[in-house]
């Protein structure tokens, strides 16, 4: 689980070393960090951080209010809050992760390919991705754990391809104006072939925008996730997870608000932290930027 | 070129006067100080020219004289007067009733600097209505009409209610002239007002803004780095470099006999037509605002400098008082007495062998239309080489020359098999490329290169310059990665590049050493033919003449043949043995460098040379200029394609039978009806449209 997270942190983040120091300096980009990676941290710790077992009950201290003995409280089972929005974070970080980095993987191709070929095979390949756009997100997510049982991995693969035809138009929209440039031209000219074209010339020159949208679709693919769990097709009980534990949490509102609290707190952070990283890579990666400092 | 500058200047009204300016600007790492000590005075009915190269501030000046300079820009030091008003103490409201309307600023690129969802008309009112009191509607729509009259725009009330994409570049040009007109200002200043426009359009232009000059009394401040159109119709001549003003006087005597080695070097690098002489580049570079030398800024590239010009601040000294003549240099009368010594362009020995590539009727269409115009069959597709047929041979230099639009470049990647050919064969060593193995398309693509106008597009700009370097030799050779690192550095020495850059990224290199490492990258693997899309357009001029030189070079020691591309005649004179002359797709005539410039004969040629200025400022030249527009390639004129515009046309028969190449003797060959004695009679003033 731990591998499967730093590589899809990697996806993210391929960034071209002179820029580093300006990513890295971008105001909103640090913001979310700060707020990310200590999620991201504790989340991965998981059970060694967690100060009790999630998934036991304390059957005597139902409904306990935040601080005493357990911290954020306890919920309806008198399961500890805190542990459980630890590990329920793990399962929602690795869905927003997981999800991008699949989404970029079968994204990032179709979109080099339509806008270089151009022409027939741009397409064919864009009204497919269309088809898959016009299904609404949530309801195609629905669609795809309906056929395939509901476990961590389907999730990150619905959501993975819910996603993946808007990586592909953004990358498709980048490729087709790299592709006109000159040195574009001189890779044909030398009889180069058509994959180093797309993966060594052109894809090193649109990494920008493809960052931006992998970063900004991690919050959502997280939103995604929570919603499907939510509705009862996440990864499913007894592991926590966020979505799941404040639709479990509606039932029960009366008896502890809390129980809905923290799940939501953590998950409007998270997502908050990734759209700021988002924001803030929209605005270093810009390739004027780029191509301007000396 | 007028004669009344010879009168006194101070006769005259002064309008703009800027003295000891200094502006500077705030960037990340500290202050840069971008004008420092400038002076320019631009009186009543003058034309001033302000010249310089890339970077040295000439568009920072007309900004800071309209007080538009970006937010962090600010000039620090010394004042700009305007008919007697101190600019600089001018209130936002003041300055907001001069600009426009008593000061018109004409901004460079006439593409984005009109609206592109306003008519021209509106665009047009738009200025007088705030600036001036408009009784009526009428009155207004008709002052809108009279000004596009006078910028010589055919039928104004059309172009006033048609959109800016709907114009030529040359008309959209005149429209903006027209709404820098449009209040009658008393001074007009002109920011690059032709650079990006066709010789013939820029001819008519500076016709345009010289008929101007002396309808309105206006003063004119026309900024270029094109010395010709200066020489043209400047009547006096600001020389600015990095920042300071080195040379100011009238043409005449700054462009005969220059007091100030740079303009001097100016002169000698910039390539001319029909003179006979080569280029001398500049050596080094323009030096970094953030790191001006003492003394004289120029010291460092110029053969005079001694000891003293290092050390303190140069003042400007008066060469001739009576005709405020000045120089800021200390040895300005050593530099008057020893002009540079350009010598005379060498005839090339190149014999030239085999043909390489042989193209036959050459046809490349683009076909615009989507599927459904396809299929009701709606629609033209755009002829762009339209029956092309000619040879490149090995170790020659072919140069093909035409005005922007004409399928110049479209034919020369269509010869690399970048495009599709339509119809029609080229044939590389004997074989249509069209039907190489895989093996002789290998072949092929190692030993036809291209070379991009922009060198910065055609470098990836994530690779170092080694790897740039190094990729073709590992396609196209089985040299060890070793032997590919020495040939590397071997080829930028050849190139003049010192191996520091080798680590460099494309972005870090200056646009000459962009070109160079794109020249030896076009090198790497011992081409045979290398098609050249104008190398040196994006290039300053000084650096040009150092391309245009290397290219020669390489050429000699390679022995490989050139196409080069281009639309500026003098270039492909400098290097060229054999030129093709193309007007909308076709080809009108080919021969010999010679044989087409000296004399020319085809009337789209002699058009062609005559709408290039020169630097001699004295020189009479007959001025052919051409009626209207390239038409649309979509739906080129029956007959001969040049029909519509051609000042010699005889009659029906240019319209209906399209001439074909006729070798007139020596392999010159020329598309016309007209018998050479027709084509060489002079052109008067009768075809003269002004």
């Amino acid at each position: 689980m731990a591998t499967d997270t730093s590589t899809s942190t990697e996806s993210t983040g391929f960034d071209l070393p002179p820029i580093v120091g300006k990513v890295l300096s971008n105001r909103r980009i640090g913001l979310g960090l700060a707020i990310l990676l200590p999620i991201a941290l504790v989340a991965i710790l998981g059970e060694t951080v967690a100060p009790y077992d999630p998934t036991a009950t304390h059957v005597a201290d139902r409904y306990a209010g935040p601080g005493g003995q357990f911290l954020l409280g306890t919920d309806h089972l008198g399961r500890d809050l805190l542990s459980r929005v630890i590990l329920g974070g793990r399962t929602s970080l690795l869905l927003g992760f997981g999800a991008t980095a699949l989404a970029l993987l079968v994204g990032v191709p179709i979109g080099l390919t339509a806008g270089y070929a151009k022409g027939r095979v741009d397409e064919l390949l864009m009204r497919i991705m269309d088809i898959i756009m016009s299904v609404p997100t949530l309801l195609l997510g629905l669609l795809i754990l309906v056929v395939l049982p509901s476990n961590i991995l389907n999730v990150v693969m619905a959501i993975g391809v819910v996603y993946a035809p808007r990586i592909a138009r953004v990358t498709r929209s980048a490729t087709l104006s790299v592709s006109e440039e000159e040195y574009v031209m001189a890779a044909k000219a030398r009889g180069e072939s058509s994959p180093y074209i797309l993966f060594r010339e052109i894809l090193p020159n649109v990494t920008g925008p493809i960052v931006v949208e992998g970063s900004v679709r991690v919050g959502y693919a997280i939103m995604i996730g929570t919603s499907l769990s939510f509705l009862g097709l996440g990864a499913g009980p007894p592991n926590p997870d966020w979505g799941f534990m404040i639709s479990t949490a509606r039932d029960h509102i009366y008896q502890t608000p809390w129980f809905l609290i923290w799940p939501s707190v953590a998950l409007l952070l998270t997502v908050m932290a990734t759209n700021l990283i988002g924001d803030g890579l929209r605005d270093v990666l810009d390739p004027r930027e780029v191509g301007d400092h000396s | 070129m007028s004669m009344e500058t010879s009168t006194r200047r101070s006769d005259q009204e002064t309008l703009l006067s800027v003295d000891s300016l200094d502006v500077k600007f705030e960037v990340a790492d500290g202050n840069i100080h971008a004008l420092r000590d400038v002076s320019l005075a631009v009186e009543k009915g003058e034309t001033v020219g302000l010249a310089g190269e890339s970077g040295s501030g000439k568009s920072t000046l007309a900004l800071a004289i309209v007080q538009y300079l970006d937010a962090n820009g600010w000039v620090d030091d010394g004042s700009i007067t305007f008919e007697g008003e101190d600019l600089l103490s001018a209130s936002k409201r003041e300055l907001r009733s001069i600009r426009g309307n008593r000061i018109a600023h004409v901004a460079q690129n006439p593409s984005s600097s009109l609206n592109p969802s306003m008519t021209i008309g509106a665009q047009i009112r738009e200025t007088i209505d705030l600036h001036q009191d408009i009784e009526s509607d009428e009155e207004g729509t008709r002052r809108v009409h009279d000004v596009l009259e006078q910028v010589n725009l055919p039928n104004p009330a059309g172009i006033a209610d048609r959109y800016p994409h709907e114009l030529s570049g040359g008309q959209q040009q005149r429209a903006l002239l027209a709404i820098g007109l449009s209040c009658n200002p008393d001074l007009l200043i002109l920011d690059e007002p032709t650079t990006g426009l066709d010789v013939t359009t820029q001819a008519k232009f500076l016709d345009l803004v010289e008929d101007l000059k002396a309808e309105y009394d206006a003063g004119i401040l026309l900024i270029t780095h094109n010395l010709g159109v200066i020489s043209e119709i400047a009547d006096r001549v600001n020389i600015l470099y990095a920042g300071e003003m080195l040379e100011k006087g009238p043409v005449e005597e700054v462009f005969t006999s220059p007091a100030n080695p740079y303009t001097q070097a100016l002169l000698a690098t910039t390539p001319e037509i029909a003179k006979d002489k080569e280029v001398k580049p500049i050596p080094g570079r323009i030096p970094e605002l953030d790191a001006i030398p003492n003394g004289c800024i120029f010291a460092d590239r110029c053969e005079f400098a001694t000891e003293e010009c290092r050390t303190d601040d140069i003042e400007m000294a008066s060469v001739d008082g009576e005709r405020d003549h000045e120089s800021r240099c200390l040895h300005w009368r050593d530099v008057v007495d020893n002009p540079i010594d350009v010598p005379a362009k060498q005839a090339s020995d190149r014999t030239p062998g085999e043909p390489i590539l042989s193209i036959n009727h050459l046809q490349k269409y683009y076909d615009e239309g989507g599927f459904i115009k396809n299929l009701i069959g709606d629609h033209d597709p755009v002829k762009a080489v339209n029956d092309v047929s000619f040879d490149i041979h090995e170790g020659e230099a072919v140069g093909l020359v035409g005005e922007s639009g004409c399928g110049k470049s479209t034919l020369g990647r269509t010869l690399l098999k970048l495009h599709t050919v339509t119809s029609g064969s080229i044939e590389y060593d004997g074989t249509d490329i069209d039907s190489l193995s895989k093996q002789e398309l290998n072949e092929f693509r190692s030993s036809c290169q291209i070379i991009f106008q922009d060198p910065e597009a055609s470098l990836n700009p994530n690779r170092t310059v080694r790897q740039i370097l190094e990729r073709p030799l590992k396609l196209f050779t089985d040299r060890a990665a070793d032997e590919r690192r020495t040939r590397a550095e071997e080829l930028l020495n050849q190139v003049n590049l010192g191996s520091d850059v080798v680590d460099k990224k494309p972005h870090e290199l200056s646009g000459g050493q962009q070109q160079r490492v794109a020249i030896a990258r076009a090198f790497a693997a011992d081409p045979s033919l290398i098609v050249l899309d104008e190398p040196v357009s994006s290039l300053d001029v000084s650096v040009q003449a150092s391309i245009l030189n290397l290219l020669e070079d390489l050429c000699e020691e390679y022995g490989t043949s050139y196409l080069l591309i281009s639309h500026d005649l003098s270039v492909i004179e400098a290097i060229c043995d054999r030129v093709a002359v193309m007007y909308l797709g076709e080809i009108i005539e080919t021969g010999s460098t010679d044989q087409i410039f000296d004399p020319p004969y085809h009337p789209y040629t002699r058009a062609l040379l005559s709408s290039i200025p020169t630097l001699d400022p004295y020189e009479e030249k007959s001025r052919i200029r051409l009626d209207g527009d390239v038409p649309d390639a979509r739906n080129p004129p029956s007959g001969c394609s040049f029909n519509t515009r051609c000042p010699q046309k005889i009659g029906e028969v240019c319209e209906t039978d399209d001439p074909d190449l006729e070798d007139g003797g020596g392999g010159h060959c020329i598309g016309c009806h007209l018998s050479e004695e027709e084509m060489s009679e002079s052109l008067d003033a009768t075809f003269d449209q002004g």
